[in-house]
């Protein structure tokens, strides 16, 4: 297993790593179980991610993937953010291992449980334009490649 | 600075190691089933290593020690040799530990599936088999008893000869994997009561791809690789010359500077082990007074295991972890969970392994850049602020 320069490079250099004290909405997927947790703070004005940070507990992969995805979403519109896909994450990275494909769909639920904590505190019902959020247990896997 | 602290996975070949097998990769290339003269040499040299060997690790006999290509090989060889023998008499019963190397737990697997039923004795929180449980497990139908000298993830020592006397008292075989014990604490066949014990070069500074099995005399073990009559018609395949005197004389270059190496390592590991232990919310994994002289193994709260491994080797050390993440499966280090360690602990797992190569200077760096690197992944870890906020 191999990771590419640029999952390296998020690695060792994460962008945007942090919190934002007056988020406006903040998403937490992942359990210690599974080793590894990630937690997205976005800052929203008008209908643009202004900002975005994260914290993360866990493998190369999930802080590489963690950095890249706030890159991703930085100064984009909400429906640009909610349109972000863990393939796209992969890509941008030049590619994950196959028993990494579970960190990049995480980074994409993390911005996704962001966006709905976004919604509910604006006092709207996320579900309809988020969806559910997969929940990954350890016993059964999120139903990524990686979990199988 | 550049540290290599992973001599558990392997270490590098010695230079005298390297000398002694040159002969037989150049010039005495010569087959040792030949009749000729670097044939006739190279059976020599196999069979002085042979000699060697026995001597090195107290076997009566030279005949022995059977050469085959590791560790993995040795065990899966010892344990399905012997059981699938003894399962013709009743006998369909094997005793491990839950914490073997998988060269072991995985034939135990597939023995299972030929209708053998597997006890795993638990090792508790110190990481040491309790012999009295052997005891305990041995019924009328037990082929084989099968127990590591020391541990390859967090290298504790077992009682290996109280549980071979008790083996050899109820009449039942004995085989150790002494693959991460041999040449780093003393070893002998006969004082241990051991029937079967899989050794490997390539963990005490000889070549891979080879090692052997100590098969006590008398004790019938099927064959696993048919074929030619090498090893006395018992392994097929022509020797590994220059692997088998790279064998012999690493062990016996490990074996002539074990107590000064144990000396020395043990002092360089505890210390490393106290400066460690400084940082909140770490631990040792398994006993540190039966432990082999070269390992740290140890775990800290809120990060984990890969990452860590990451951000050391950009500060210049190899080093590995119990965890899964580098061998591809979600489940942390087997060994660890066996210690009784929940699983958020057992993935920020961090193993360092030590060998004469490896200098005070070594330990001094570890000291400073592990805390830094374990800071400052905890400084954006979700999981460090939960455990904060709980304690808070």
């Amino acid at each position: 297993m191999a990771y590419s320069e640029k999952v390296m490079d998020h690695f060792a250099n994460p962008r945007n790593v942090g919190e934002i004290p007056d988020a406006s909405g903040i998403g937490e997927v992942g359990n210690s179980k599974c080793g590894d947790i990630m937690r997205m703070y976005i800052k929203v004005e008008g209908n643009v991610i202004t900002d975005c940070k994260f914290k993360t507990f866990g493998c190369g992969a999930a802080i590489a993937t963690s950095s890249m995805a706030t890159e991703l979403i930085r100064g984009k519109t909400i429906d640009e953010a909610l349109k972000l896909t863990n393939k796209a994450v992969m890509e941008a990275l030049d590619g994950l291992p196959p028993v990494k494909v579970h960190c990049s769909v995480l980074a994409e639920q993390a911005i996704k449980a962001a966006l709905a904590d976004y919604y509910t505190k604006q006092g709207i019902d996320p579900t309809p334009i988020i969806g559910v959020i997969a929940e990954c247990d350890h016993e059964h896997g999120c139903g990524c490649e990686s979990c199988g | 600075m550049q540290i290599y602290a992973d001599n558990a996975a392997t270490t590098a070949l010695s230079p005298k190691v390297l000398e002694a097998m040159m002969p037989y990769l150049t010039e005495v290339y010569g087959n040792p089933s030949s009749l000729y003269r670097i044939g006739s040499q190279a059976k020599e040299a196999v069979e002085e290593a042979r000699a060697n060997i026995a001597r090195l690790i107290g076997a009566e006999s030279a005949n022995e020690v059977y050469f085959t290509s590791g560790g993995s090989e040795s065990d899966n060889w010892a344990i399905k040799g012997v059981c699938r023998l003894l399962k013709a008499k009743g006998k369909n019963h094997i005793i491990t530990s839950k914490f073997e190397h998988h060269a072991v737990l995985h034939v135990c697997e597939a023995l299972k599936k030929e209708g053998f039923e597997i006890t795993y004795l638990d090792v508790y929180s110190d990481g040491l088999v309790k012999p009295e449980d052997v005891k305990a497990a041995i019924k009328a139908e037990t082929a084989l008893v099968t127990i590591m000298y020391a541990n390859n993830e967090i290298g504790t020592v077992q009682p290996i000869s109280e549980i071979g006397k008790i083996c050899r008292e109820a009449g039942v075989l004995f085989h150790t994997d002494a693959v991460q014990a041999i040449g780093n604490v003393p070893v002998n066949v006969q004082d241990d009561y051991i029937d079967l014990m899989s050794l490997t070069a390539h963990k005490f500074h000889g070549p891979k791809g080879c090692g052997a099995l100590y098969i006590r005399k008398g004790v019938r073990v099927a064959n696993l690789i048919e074929g030619g009559a090498q090893e006395r018609s018992r392994r097929a395949g022509t020797e590994n010359v220059a692997g088998i005197v790279g064998l012999s004389t690493a062990l016996e270059l490990a074996i002539s500077t074990m107590s000064e190496r144990a000396e020395r390592l043990t002092k360089m590991r505890d210390r490393l082990i106290s400066g460690l232990l400084k940082i909140e919310r770490s631990r040792l994994n398994g006993s540190k007074e039966h432990r082999l002289p070269g390992n740290v193994n140890m775990c800290f709260e809120g990060i984990e295991g890969e990452s860590l491994l990451l951000r050391l080797d950009l500060a210049g050390v190899s080093a590995s972890s119990g965890s899964a993440c580098t061998s591809g499966s979600l489940d942390p280090s087997h060994v660890l969970l066996a210690l009784g360690l929940p699983h958020e602990i057992a993935h920020g797992s961090l193993r360092l392994s030590f060998s004469d190569d490896n200098t005070e200077e070594d330990i001094d760096y570890l000291l400073k850049v592990v805390p830094e690197i374990v800071n400052y992944l905890r400084s954006f870890s979700p999981l460090w602020d939960k455990i904060n906020n709980e304690n808070n």
